[in-house]
């Protein structure tokens, strides 16, 4: 059996109180965990005021489940979950966004099986180099114009760090239909970045 | 192994899924190919960057007038 934590510990105090309907406890959770809350949300929606309605009925589907938190995972990541699935059930009420078909995001290639378009290489950037905001908006907006379906794939397996059968069970999709999604997203994205960062472009 | 078959197994070769052997082909394609090379690079950063440009810069304060909202939803929901 492992020892608990300090953290475990006063997640643990924390539960009781909350299950115990502390007023102070829910203000103390809604304090802390809020702001990640409404970060994730906001990759999703990218409104300000949308993502705090997300994070606004997360919490309250949060309070009335808290009984039904076993413990097996921290608050923070059954939080997490709970935040990603009200942000994913917003985008499905949502009329559709603009987006371009997926397949003219995909490489092509010749009879022979070669690339047909090569570009330049992108340039070699050290991982400590700081983005500046034009860069931040440019990948923000590329992965925008990915349709809905392979977005959320990008978003839950590269962003949020689900991995692929957690991806797969959020979406109702299979593993592979995770994979091959993800493959896809990010083919598009690199594909939608190329004329900006070949040769040394805005990063 | 064919560039189109880089392209397609890339995923599964970042992953580790690959069979040792189709490993080694890609892997030795990948060493002859400069615009595989390039392509395996630039895919690696598309990810990179898509982790790094999608990350707050600074932690994301709750509004005041949020906490309360919620607060004040949970009481109506009691």
């Amino acid at each position: 059996m492992s020892t608990p934590t300090p953290e475990r510990e006063d997640e643990a105090q924390l539960l009781e109180a909350l299950r115990g309907g502390d007023e102070s406890a829910y203000e103390r959770l809604v304090r802390e965990l809020g702001g990640r809350m409404l970060a994730v949300a906001r990759r999703f929606v990218r409104q300000d005021d949308e993502a705090e309605d997300i994070v606004q009925e997360a919490f309250i589907q949060a309070f009335k489940n808290i009984d039904r938190f076993e413990g097996g995972s921290k608050l923070s990541t059954w939080l997490h979950r709970i935040t990603v699935n009200a942000a994913l059930m917003r985008l499905r009420k949502k009329s559709r966004r603009k987006e371009v078909a997926i397949e003219d995001l995909l490489p092509s290639f010749l009879d022979d099986g070669h690339r047909a378009e090569i570009g330049e290489p992108w340039t070699e950037r050290g991982e400590d180099v700081a983005i500046r905001e034009e860069t931040r908006t440019l990948v923000r907006e590329s992965i925008d114009r990915l349709p809905d379906s392979y977005r959320n794939v990008l978003l839950l397996r590269d962003i949020e760090q689900l991995d692929t059968a957690e991806t797969a069970e959020t979406l109702g999709i299979t593993v592979n239909a995770t994979k091959t999604r993800l493959h896809r997203a990010r083919q598009a994205l690199r594909e939608l970045l190329d004329p900006h960062l070949q040769g040394g472009g805005v990063a | 192994m064919t560039c189109r078959e880089i392209v397609e197994f890339l995923r599964a070769y970042l992953d580790g899924e690959l069979e040792q052997e189709t490993r080694s082909t890609f892997e030795k394609h990948v060493g002859l190919c400069p615009p595989c090379e390039d392509y395996l690079r630039s895919y690696q950063e598309a990810i990179r960057l898509g982790k790094v440009c999608e990350a707050e810069d600074a932690p994301v304060d709750v509004p005041d007038r949020l906490v309360q909202a919620i607060l004040a939803a949970r009481k109506k929901t009691d």
